[in-house]
C-alpha cells in the first residue's frame, strides 16, 4: 500500500495548472484534497506519473461567497469542513447540513468542494446537491474559462464531460433553496451512501445518488411533489421515485433493497426540508 | 491497604498516552532492508514458474528469495490423535509447487525502503496452473470436491466426536419438545489495530538472531524460528516491543517472520517487515467461519433432556500453529452445554479445509458460536412451550458448585443464577419493557447467559490432545540493592495492562509501593519458557506464577530479616518495606538487600546470596469459570432495516477483579467484537475464491459511533486456586454480545414469524424480514 513513484508539481497559478496539465497529457493528474486519489494510488490502483499539487491555490480558490444577486458561490478548493461550518444563512442551509455526511472529520477537513464534483462518485454529496440545485460549475482550461451546468457534468461512474486539461474553479448556487435536505443510508456512520436522496422543495426537485451510475433527477418524482406539501404527497413521491428508477444489485443491497431505502430517504427529506 | 481490587492508574498510560511507547514499527536499524511478500492471486493451483529476475532490476531492491532459496523448515501443527481424527498440513514458510489460497506468500522482497520493495513486487512474475478453488464447507464436504490437500480425504482436517450420551436417541424420539437451530457465522477477522510486523537481524557477538516482533506468543514464536531455520533455539531470542492489540490473531506462529527471520540470517542485514492493511485483511489469519446444526429436547415444564449437535468449522487452507485446526471444533464439542444442566449430549466436530485464507484463534474461540446456538435453543423452547425466556434458562441454569458435566468438565463456583436476575432486574428497573410493547416502534430485548472457562492448565489442553501442550508458566524476580523488584512473566501483554495488574499481585505480596515494581515481559532471554497471553490465561496462571514467585521472594526477606534481627522466623513480618518484629525493631530491605549481595559473610548459613525467586504456575483440573449475563434492548427501523443498539447491560463476574476499570475496559473491547460479528463484519470470497474485503470500505468493522455506551455491573464469586482468586476476563464480552443482539433482534421480529440465526444481521435482510410480515407489525 505504497503508491508506485511520480514527479510532484507544485502550481502556482491555476493558468499554470492548466497549461502543465495540457503539456503532461493523460499521466498526469491534479491532487487537492487527495482524500480519494491518494487512497487509489496506495492501492496501485491509480498511477499518475505526475502529480500537480493545487495546494497553494487555496488562496484564490478557497473561499464561500453569498452574492448579492442571490447566488452562492464557492471556490473549488474550500473544504467541506469550511462549508460546514461557515453562515450561509437560511437559502443554503441544506448544503451546510448535507456536509455531516461526507466521510469523518478528518476527511472533510482536507477533502475539497472540487475534487470531489471532479472525482464524480455516484454517492457524493456534492455531486447530488450540484444535480438538485442545478448548479453551475465553472471550469478553467487551456481556453480560458466555461460553464457547465451540473446536469452536463456528469456521464457516468467516475466520468464527467470535463476535458482533460481541465480544472474545476468553482461552482455556483444559483439560487436559494430553503426547503431543501440531503439525507442518506449507510450501514456505518461515514461510509459511501447505498442510497442518497435530495429533495428541493421550493423548485420540486427530487434527486438521488447510489442508484444510477451517477447522480440523477427523478422527473416522475418531481411531477408528484407539484402537487402539494403534505405527507400523502411526500409518501406518493417516495413511491414514484422508487418506482422510476433501475438501481445496481451488489454487496451492499440489491436492487429491491435500494428501492425500499429510496422511498424511506426520500420521504424522510421531504419532511426534513418541509420543517425548515 | 491492598493494591487488588484497586484502579490504580496504569503504569503503561504514561509513554502509551504520550506517544513514547516503542511498536514494531517504531524500530528502525542501521542498513536496514524492508520486506514485502510476493502472494498468490490464484486460490488454488500448482505453480509452474516463479521469475523474480525483473525484481531484481528494480532500483533499490536488494534481494528476492523464493522457498528454494531459503530451503526452510514447514510449520507443522500437531494432534495427538489417530488418522480417523486428525491430518496435519504442513505449512510451508513460502509456497513451494502448490498455493491454496489468495495471498499466500511465495517469495520475499527486500528492498532499501518500502515504496521499492512494492515495485519489485509488481515485477515479480508468477504462473500458475489454476486448479478448481473450494470455497465454502459444503463445498468441501461435497462428493468428488476438489482437495486442497491430497492427504485429507473428504478435505477434512478434524472428526471427532467427542461425546455420545448412550440412549440418546430415545431421549429425543420421546421428548414432548424438541427444537433446533441451523446457523452459519461469518468470517472475520480478528483485526488488531496494529498489524502484524517483525523487525530481524543476526547479532553475530551474542550469536543470536535477534527478532523484535508483535505476538502474543514470543516463546512458540522462538522455537518454529529455531526449528524452521535449524537453529539452536539459544540462537534466537525474540523480544516484544508495545502491541497495539492481537485477540488471538497475534498467538500463532506466522509464516512471514519466520521468512523475515531467514532473509536477515541471509543477509545478515536488519530486515523489518510490516504487514500493511490489505495483507492483514486478505491474506492474514481469519476466524470464526462455522456452521452449526443442533437440535435439543426439553421436557413439558421447559426443563433441557438433551442436545444433538453437529459443528462444521470452515479453517480455510491451513492448521495454525501450535493449536491446529483442531481448535475450533474441539472448543465447541467440549464447551457447547455451557452453563445449563444437560443430562445428555451427543456432538460431531468437524474442521474442514478450504482455499481461504487460513484461521486463528480469535476471542472467544467458538464460544460466541455455541453461546449464541445454546441461548436460540432456549428461546425457541420457551416460545413453543409458552414460557417466559428468562424463566426457561432459571429452571436449567446451574446452581449447586462445583458442579461435574454431560461434557466431563467441572465447573468452579460462579454466579449463573444472580448473574440473569440482576441483569433482567436493571432492564426491568429502568422500564425498557413498556418501550417494548409500544404499538409504534419495533423494539425487542434479548439475554445471554453464559460462562467461560479461562486458565486452560496443562491437563485441560491435554485432554484436547494437543502435541503442544501450552499450560504452565513461568515468573522470575529479583529485588535490587536498592528495594525495587523485577518480575518477569512468560505471558505478554498485548493492550491488557499487564504492567500494572501483575504488579499489584507482586506489590501486594511484598507490602511495597506499586512504583517499586516492574514487569518486564516478552523477551525470551529473561524467561527459560513461557506461553505467553491468550485464552484468558494471564491474571489466572501468569497472575498466580507472579504470585507464588514474590511470596517466595518475601519468604527469603523475612529469612533473612530476621537473622539479621536476631530472632525466628515466625517471630517477624513485613511492614512498608522492611521487616520487623512484634517489639518494633525493624531492617529495611535496602539493608537486607546491602547483605545479600555486598555482605554475604553476613547470611545464615548456608543461605544463597541475593535476593531472586523463580515460581511456576499450572491449573490442575478444569480451570475455572468466569460468567456474565448480557441484556439488551434493539430498535429495528422498518424504512430501511437498520438495528439500533438502545440500551447494552453488562453483569459479570470474573472472580477477584484485580484492576476493575481493566475488567470493565475488557468487557467493553469484548461487547464491541461481539457486536461486530453480530451485525457487521464479514470476508465474504466469490467461486474464485477471491476475497471481497481489502480496505475497511468493504470490510465494516464498525466505529465508534455504531457501538452502544455499555452499563456493567460486577459480581464477585473468588476463585478458589488461583493465587489472587481471580479468573480470567479476557474473552467473555465477545462470547455474550452476539447471542444477545440476535436474541434481541428476534423478540423484535416477534410478530414476524420469521426468525434470523445467520450472523452477520445485515440491515438488508432485517428490513426484508419486516416487509414481507409489514401487515403484521
Amino acid at each position: 500500500m505504497k503508491p508506485a513513484s511520480f514527479t510532484y508539481h507544485r502550481a502556482r497559478d491555476i493558468a499554470g495548472a492548466v497549461r502543465l496539465l495540457a503539456e503532461l497529457g493523460e499521466d498526469a493528474k491534479v491532487i487537492a484534497g487527495g482524500q480519494s486519489l491518494v487512497a487509489m494510488m496506495n492501492f496501485r490502483l491509480a498511477r499518475p506519473t505526475h502529480l500537480i499539487d493545487l495546494g497553494r491555490l487555496r488562496r484564490d480558490l478557497a473561499y464561500i461567497r453569498l452574492d448579492a444577486d442571490g447566488s452562492l458561490r464557492i471556490g473549488s478548493l474550500t473544504t467541506h469542513h469550511e462549508v460546514e461550518t461557515a453562515e450561509l444563512g437560511p437559502g443554503f442551509q441544506a448544503i451546510r447540513e448535507a456536509m455531516r455526511w461526507i466521510g469523518h472529520l478528518p476527511i472533510r477537513t482536507r477533502g475539497t468542494v472540487g475534487g470531489s464534483l471532479a472525482h464524480a462518485d455516484a454517492t457524493a454529496e456534492w455531486c447530488l446537491l450540484a444535480v438538485l440545485l442545478d448548479a453551475e460549475i465553472v471550469v478553467h482550461g487551456p481556453g480560458g474559462r466555461r460553464v457547465v451546468p451540473a446536469g452536463d457534468l456528469f456521464l457516468g461512474f467516475y466520468t464527467t464531460t470535463l476535458e482533460p486539461a481541465e480544472i474545476i474553479v468553482e461552482v455556483v448556487f444559483p439560487r436559494a433553496a430553503r426547503r431543501a435536505a440531503l439525507t442518506e443510508f449507510a450501514e456505518r456512520h461515514g461510509d459511501f451512501a447505498v442510497v442518497a436522496a435530495a429533495v428541493d422543495l421550493d423548485h420540486g426537485r427530487v434527486a438521488l445518488g447510489g442508484v444510477a451510475p451517477a447522480p440523477v433527477r427523478v422527473p416522475e418524482a418531481e411531477a408528484v411533489l407539484a402537487g402539494g406539501r403534505n405527507p400523502e404527497v411526500f409518501a406518493e413521491c417516495a413511491e414514484a421515485a422508487a418506482a422510476a428508477i433501475d438501481p445496481p444489485s451488489d454487496g451492499n443491497g440489491d436492487a429491491d433493497y435500494r428501492r425500499v431505502l429510496t422511498r424511506t430517504l426520500v420521504t424522510q427529506a421531504c419532511e426534513e426540508a418541509m420543517w425548515r | 491497604m491492598s493494591w487488588v481490587g484497586t484502579s490504580v492508574a496504569r503504569r503503561e498510560d504514561p509513554r502509551l498516552l504520550t506517544g513514547r511507547g516503542r511498536f514494531v514499527d517504531d524500530i528502525h536499524l542501521p542498513r536496514m532492508l524492508h520486506a514485502q511478500f510476493v502472494r498468490s492471486t490464484v486460490a488454488h493451483g500448482t505453480v509452474t514458474g516463479v521469475d523474480l529476475s525483473q525484481t531484481l532490476t528494480v532500483p533499490g531492491v536488494v534481494a528476492a528469495f523464493t522457498a528454494s532459496d531459503l530451503e526452510l523448515g514447514d510449520i507443522t501443527a500437531m494432534l495427538d490423535r489417530p488418522p480417523s481424527e486428525f491430518v496435519p498440513t504442513a505449512m510451508p514458510v513460502l509456497a513451494r509447487d502448490r498455493v491454496r489460497y489468495v495471498g499466500e506468500p511465495i517469495a520475499i522482497v527486500l528492498a532499501e525502503d518500502p515504496y521499492a520493495v512494492e515495485d519489485g513486487l509488481d515485477a515479480a512474475k508468477v504462473t500458475y496452473e489454476v486448479l478448481p478453488p473450494v470455497v465454502s464447507d459444503e463445498q468441501a464436504l461435497a462428493p468428488g470436491a476438489p482437495l486442497v490437500h491430497a492427504a485429507a480425504a473428504a478435505n477434512t482436517l478434524v472428526d471427532v466426536s467427542m461425546f455420545a450420551t448412550e440412549g440418546i436417541d430415545e431421549v429425543f424420539a420421546s421428548a414432548p419438545c424438541v427444537v433446533n437451530v441451523r446457523t452459519k457465522t461469518g468470517r472475520q477477522n480478528a483485526l488488531p489495530l496494529e498489524t502484524r510486523g517483525a523487525v530481524a537481524n543476526w547479532d553475530a557477538r551474542d550469536e543470536q538472531l535477534l527478532v523484535q516482533t508483535c505476538t502474543q506468543v514470543p516463546h512458540l514464536v522462538r522455537t518454529v524460528m529455531a526449528e524452521c531455520l535449524g537453529l539452536a533455539e539459544r540462537n534466537v531470542r525474540v523480544l516484544v516491543p508495545d502491541m497495539g492489540g492481537g485477540f488471538g490473531l497475534k498467538c500463532v506462529v506466522g509464516r512471514e517472520e519466520i521468512a523475515v527471520g531467514a532473509a536477515a540470517l541471509r543477509l545478515r542485514r536488519p530486515v523489518k517487515w510490516i504487514e500493511d492493511r490489505k495483507d492483514a485483511l486478505t491474506a492474514s489469519f481469519l476466524a470464526r467461519e462455522q456452521r452449526y446444526d443442533v437440535r435439543a429436547a426439553f421436557d413439558a415444564d421447559g426443563r433441557i433432556l438433551g442436545i444433538d449437535a453437529d459443528v462444521v468449522c470452515d479453517m480455510g487452507a491451513y492448521s495454525c500453529y501450535p493449536f491446529t485446526a483442531g481448535i475450533e471444533p474441539l472448543m465447541a464439542s467440549a464447551e457447547l452445554p455451557g452453563v445449563y444442566r444437560v443430562p445428555a449430549y451427543r456432538v460431531r466436530g468437524r474442521a474442514v479445509t478450504t482455499n481461504k485464507a487460513p484461521t486463528a484463534p480469535y476471542r472467544g474461540v467458538s464460544r460466541p458460536q455455541i453461546v449464541m446456538v445454546v441461548e436460540r435453543l432456549f428461546e425457541r423452547a420457551a416460545r413453543e412451550l409458552g414460557l417466559d425466556p428468562i424463566e426457561i434458562r432459571r429452571r436449567n441454569l446451574i446452581t449447586e458448585f462445583p458442579y461435574t458435566g454431560v461434557n466431563g468438565v467441572t465447573y468452579d463456583p460462579g454466579s449463573y443464577l444472580e448473574s440473569l436476575d440482576l441483569c433482567e432486574r436493571v432492564l426491568r428497573d429502568e422500564d425498557w419493557y413498556s418501550v417494548r410493547d409500544s404499538a409504534d416502534r419495533v423494539v425487542g430485548i434479548g439475554y445471554s447467559c453464559f460462562s467461560e472457562r479461562t486458565g486452560y492448565g496443562s491437563a485441560a489442553f491435554a485432554k484436547r490432545k494437543m502435541a503442544v501442550v501450552p499450560g504452565f508458566d513461568l515468573a522470575e524476580i529479583r529485588m535490587d540493592l536498592s528495594a525495587a523488584v523485577t518480575v518477569t512473566t512468560g505471558t505478554m501483554s498485548h493492550g491488557q495492562s499487564h504492567e500494572t495488574t501483575l504488579a499489584q499481585i507482586v506489590a501486594d505480596r511484598l507490602g511495597i509501593d506499586l512504583a517499586q515494581v516492574k514487569i518486564h515481559q516478552g523477551d525470551t532471554d529473561r524467561v527459560t519458557y513461557g506461553f505467553g497471553s491468550f485464552a484468558s490465561r494471564s491474571a489466572t496462571i501468569g497472575g498466580s506464577a507472579v504470585a507464588r514467585a514474590a511470596t517466595a521472594l518475601a519468604d527469603r526477606l523475612l529469612h533473612l530479616g530476621a537473622h539479621l534481627l536476631e530472632t525466628t522466623h515466625d517471630q517477624v513480618e513485613l511492614h512498608r518495606g522492611s521487616v520487623r518484629t512484634n517489639d518494633g525493631r525493624s531492617v529495611s530491605f535496602e539493608e537486607i538487600a546491602d547483605v545479600a549481595y555486598l555482605k554475604a559473610h553476613l547470611l545464615p548459613a548456608g543461605a544463597e546470596p541475593g535476593l531472586t525467586a523463580r515460581a511456576s504456575f499450572d491449573v490442575q483440573g478444569d480451570g475455572t469459570f468466569s460468567n456474565a449475563a448480557h441484556g439488551v434492548v434493539v430498535e429495528l427501523d422498518p424504512g430501511t432495516g437498520r438495528v439500533r443498539i438502545l440500551r447494552y447491560v453488562c453483569v459479570e463476574d470474573c472472580g477477584v477483579a484485580i484492576h476493575p476499570q481493566v475488567v470493565e475496559g475488557q468487557c467493553r473491547g469484548g461487547i464491541a467484537q461481539g457486536i461486530a460479528g453480530a451485525l457487521f463484519e464479514q470476508v465474504t470470497y466469490d467461486a474464485q475464491g477471491e476475497p471481497s474485503c481489502a480496505s475497511f470500505i468493504d470490510y465494516k468493522v464498525p466505529t465508534a459511533l455504531e457501538i452502544p455506551e455499555v452499563a456493567i455491573h460486577h459480581l464477585e464469586t473468588p476463585c478458589a486456586f488461583t493465587e489472587s482468586g481471580a479468573k480470567g476476563a479476557g474473552e467473555g464480552g465477545t462470547i455474550g454480545a452476539p447471542a444477545t443482539v440476535l436474541n434481541a433482534v428476534n423478540d423484535a421480529l416477534r410478530r414476524t414469524g420469521v426468525e434470523l440465526d445467520d450472523t452477520p444481521i445485515r440491515p438488508e435482510t432485517v428490513q426484508r424480514a419486516l416487509q414481507r410480515h409489514g401487515a403484521t407489525i
